[in-house]
C-alpha cells in the first residue's frame, strides 16, 4: 500500500510537472498569435490609410506599446501576463511592459533616480546587447562590403 | 481574399510558435524573462545578418515583425541600409535609427502612464 502510495505520488508529481508546461505553451502560442494577429490587421488599416510601409510597420509597434502601456497603468496588462507567459512576453508587448512597470513601481523613490534610472531595467540590456549585436553586423557587412 | 485570411493564419501561426519556444525555454531552463528578451533581440539580429529573417518576414509578416526577434531585425536591416546609403557612419545610426520610433514610444508612454497611473504592486 505504501509503494503504491509512493508510486502514485511520483505519478501525480509527474503529471503535474508535465501538464503546466503543455497548458502554458498553449497559453503562450494562442496569446502571442493573437497579439500577431492585432499587428497585421493594424498594419492592413495603415496601409489602407495609404501611409508608406515604412512608416506603417513604426505605427504598429507604436499603437502595440501604447495598448500595453494604457493595460499596464490599469493593472490589466499583469492578469493578463500571468497566463500568457511567454504569449505576451515575446511580442512588443512584453518590450512595452518592462519599461512602462518598473516607471511606474519606482515613480515613489523619484523621478530621477526612481522611476528615470529603473525604466531602463530590463528594456536597458535589451537595447544595449541588441545595439551592439547590430553595431558587429554592421561591421562585418562594411568590411565585406569594400572587399566585394 | 484568401490571401489576406492566410496572411492572418500565417502571422498567428508563426508569430505563436516564437511564443512557444520562450515557453519552453523559462518552463525547462532557467533563463529568466530578461535573459529571453536580450536573446531574442541579439537572435532577430543574426538571423538578419545572415538573411534567414527576411523570408520569416516576407511570410508571416506582423508574425515576424511583432516578436522581439522582430526588433533584432529591424535593427540590423537599419544598419544595412544605412551603411549602403551613408557608409560606414551607418554602422552607428542605422540601428538605433530603424527601431527609435518603438524606443521613444515606450519611454514616452511609460512616462505618462506614471504621471496618470498609481502602481498596483506597492
Amino acid at each position: 500500500m505504501s509503494v503504491n502510495k509512493e508510486k502514485y505520488g511520483k505519478y501525480v508529481e509527474k503529471t503535474a510537472k508535465k501538464s503546466p508546461i503543455l497548458k502554458n505553451c498553449v497559453k503562450a502560442f494562442l496569446i502571442g498569435g493573437l497579439i500577431c494577429v492585432i499587428g497585421q490587421a493594424l498594419m492592413q488599416l495603415y496601409l489602407y490609410l495609404d501611409i508608406s510601409k515604412e512608416t506603417s510597420k513604426a505605427l504598429v509597434s507604436v499603437t502595440l506599446i501604447f495598448i500595453t502601456a494604457l493595460l499596464t497603468g490599469l493593472g490589466i496588462f499583469d492578469d493578463i501576463a500571468k497566463h500568457a507567459g511567454a504569449g505576451t512576453l515575446v511580442p512588443i508587448t512584453g518590450f512595452a511592459n518592462s519599461v512602462v512597470s518598473p516607471a511606474l513601481d519606482n515613480k515613489s523613490e523619484g523621478f530621477v533616480m526612481g522611476l528615470g534610472a529603473k525604466i531602463f531595467i530590463i528594456a536597458g540590456p535589451v537595447i544595449l546587447y541588441g545595439t551592439a549585436a547590430s553595431v558587429l553586423y554592421g561591421v562585418i557587412y562594411y568590411i565585406c562590403k569594400l572587399f566585394m | 481574399m484568401t490571401d489576406v485570411i492566410l496572411q492572418y493564419v500565417y502571422a498567428f501561426a508563426v508569430g505563436g510558435a516564437f511564443c512557444v519556444i520562450a515557453q519552453i525555454l523559462i518552463d525547462k531552463t532557467k533563463l529568466t524573462p530578461a535573459r529571453i528578451l536580450v536573446a531574442y533581440v541579439v537572435s532577430g539580429v543574426v538571423l538578419g545578418g545572415i538573411g534567414v529573417y527576411k523570408y520569416i518576414a516576407d511570410f508571416a509578416g506582423a508574425g515576424a515583425s511583432v516578436p522581439l526577434t522582430g526588433f533584432g531585425y529591424a535593427l540590423s536591416e537599419g544598419v544595412k541600409a544605412a551603411i549602403d546609403e551613408k557608409g560606414a557612419i551607418g554602422i552607428l545610426t542605422g540601428g538605433l535609427t530603424a527601431t527609435s520610433a518603438g524606443i521613444a514610444a515606450s519611454m514616452v508612454f511609460a512616462l505618462l502612464a506614471a504621471l496618470i497611473f498609481k502602481s498596483k504592486n506597492k
